[in-house]
């Protein structure tokens, strides 16, 4: 009998060897709310009795969502977290700094190995360096911030294998609608997905990221890859799942042959190839958002608009993931061609993924967008049609201003 | 015991139909329910009463972890979701807030189908069909965070998780 990866590090983390199906209380190494999702925290947690937080150096707050505050309503909420953080001592990342998930990549805030829990749904994208990542709702991160523990079910794992020579136009994005069309928007719910193949081997870090950020569209616990083949700019001692692991599902996918994917209104399980949809009229276009909003994401869909320019009656909206990201893309030459492109460069942050501010689409409009999900009224108008595929597609679509696959 | 009368979702009932982000960025709990399941069902405010059950298939409440969905359905008086299963983080903000949530797989509850139910016991009476239903058992800590009304309170009291 063995462990999987998720296994392992909850075990380390309860004190004591768990397996699937075991109710575990876990220390927690790292933990962030964003403005979304930090006012309701702050506000159980000093319901709870909460006077100051368990650890303030494992506790950050960003403010991504609404960033810069479109109304007074999310500026005074802002204002909460900015007294709340001052109050205690504790990360305050800012408007500007970038989405949640990225910012602690960037800042080295989840590591190999760690707990990490988050108030946002996409938490699982940091599972990507080999951590379980886990996102909750805004009374559970109170209770990690007054605690430092948290209380979990250990999920059984299901294995995910992408086995074969990616093609050169697919992406972590690809793989990831993939996986979705097969397990469904339901196919993981209390369960932990493990990604493993030979495909996933050969992604970086970034492409690692966009495919367990779609774990949530899984309903997964949390998404990890196999580790073999992760490059992190500082030293880690991997967590291997042992070789006589349980899963509940091993599902294997030879991904050799896979073409540019497409997920269709109003859901992201909802996958066919591009191709079957090339020319379908768009006239927005949005690249950012955790699941496509890095460095590599940005210069892939430059290569593509270098030199030329994006449809007439199409907006190209882009949102950096972070400052990092924004600071990198700007060093290299990647804005610079963005924007003689046509297309328009927003805050580092969350920008219209979530249908706030910065780029609601009107009535009857048709979107592409890098983003992960794509329900009814996600981008803020339920009259609005989304279309979620990768950044090749996105900025193929842009410059056709129809849906082109790459 | 809750009594109500039902309204009948399907599967896979997201977090964005039940309260759109754009509503989400408030502390006033009030206005989420202005706006509760506005994209899913226009009518929904007409035909709510106080006190009705929602009930719905596969998976409801999955996508974003905004613990204003459970909140707003709260707050706008639905007094119980029974559900063939849940997206996990909103039955967990369910239960930590105190609205009451029930699994029961493969149920076969029709649209206006009154029901009594028995939330700690996890029993479900329908009146309309004469036909109990057993719903799936909480687990320890979930069921001690509903006897506290909450996961506020359940802090409050033990000032640390128990299992
Ligand atoms: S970019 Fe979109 S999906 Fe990602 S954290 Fe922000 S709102 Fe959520």
């Amino acid at each position: 009998m063995g462990l999987t990866i998720t296994e392992k590090i909850l075990s380390k983390h309860a004190g004591r060897e768990v397996k699937a199906g075991e109710l575990c209380i876990v220390s927690v190494d790292g933990c962030m709310a964003t403005d979304t999702t930090a006012p309701l925290a702050i506000k159980s947690f000093k319901e709870m009795g909460g006077v100051s937080l368990h650890d303030k150096n494992k506790f950050h707050l960003i403010i991504d969502h609404a960033a810069p505050a479109p109304n007074e309503r999310i500026a005074n909420l802002h204002q909460l977290m900015r007294e709340f953080a001052d109050e205690q001592g504790a990360n305050l990342f800012d408007i500007g700094s970038g989405i949640c998930h990225q910012v602690m990549v960037d800042n080295r805030k989840v590591k190999p190995g760690d707990v990490f829990i988050g108030a946002d749904s996409h938490t699982p994208t940091c599972g990507a360096l080999n951590a379980f990542a886990c996102g909750v709702g805004s009374t559970d991160l109170a209770a990690i911030m007054l605690t430092g523990k948290i209380w979990l079910k250990v999920p059984h794992t299901i294995k995910v294998k992408l086995n074969g020579t990616l093609p050169m136009n697919i992406s972590g994005k690809d793989l990831a609608l993939f996986v979705c069309k097969h397990l469904t928007i339901s196919g993981a719910t209390y369960q932990a997905v493990e990604y493993d193949g030979s495909a996933v081997q050969q992604l970086n870090l970034s492409q690692r990221m966009a495919l367990c950020n779609m774990s949530a569209e899984l309903g997964a616990k949390t998404g990890l890859v196999n580790p073999i083949g992760l490059k992190l700019p500082y030293s880690f001692s991997p967590v291997f799942a042992d070789e006589k692991a349980t899963y509940s599902k091993i599902i294997d996918l030879n991904v050799g042959n896979l073409k540019p994917q497409l997920a269709i209104p109003d859901s992201p399980d909802d996958v066919h190839e591009v191709m079957q949809f090339n020319g379908t009229k768009i006239t927005y276009a949005f690249l950012g958002s955790c699941t496509n909003g890095r460095l590599d994401d940005l210069k892939t869909a430059a290569k593509i608009l270098k030199g030329k320019h994006i449809a007439k009656g199409v907006r190209l909206v882009i949102a950096p993931a972070s400052r990092q990201v924004l600071m990198d893309a700007l060093a290299d030459g990647t804005i610079q061609t963005l924007i003689a492109a046509g297309g328009t460069i927003i805050n580092s942050g969350c920008g219209p993924c979530v249908g706030t501010h910065e780029g609601v689409p009107g009535d009857g409009e048709v979107v592409i967008s890098s983003a992960n999900r794509n329900f009814k009224g996600r981008m803020g108008n339920p009259n609005a049609k989304i279309y979620l595929g990768s950044p090749e597609t996105v900025a193929m679509s842009a410059l056709y201003g129809c849906i082109t696959a790459p | 015991m809750i009594y109500g009368s039902t309204h009948i979702y399907g599967d896979n009932i997201d977090t964005d139909r039940i309260i759109a982000g754009k509503y989400t960025k408030t502390l006033d709990i009030s206005s989420l329910a202005t706006h509760v399941m506005e994209d899913l069902d226009p009518s929904f405010h007409k035909k709510f009463v106080k006190g009705d059950i929602i009930v719905a298939g596969d998976n409801f409440g999955c996508g974003s972890s905004r613990e204003q969905a459970p909140m707003a359905l709260k707050a706008v008086g639905v007094s119980c979701v029974i559900s063939k299963f849940f997206a996990r983080i909103f039955f967990r903000n369910a239960i930590n807030i105190g609205l009451p949530v029930l699994e029961i797989p493969g149920h076969d509850i029709q649209e206006g189908d009154v029901l009594e139910i028995y939330f700690e016991q996890g029993k479900v009476f329908n009146k309309t069909k004469s036909k109990t239903y057993n719903a799936t058992q909480l687990s320890g800590v979930m069921m001690n965070i509903v006897k506290e009304g909450g996961l506020v309170n359940y802090l409050k009291k033990y000032k640390t998780y128990q299992i």
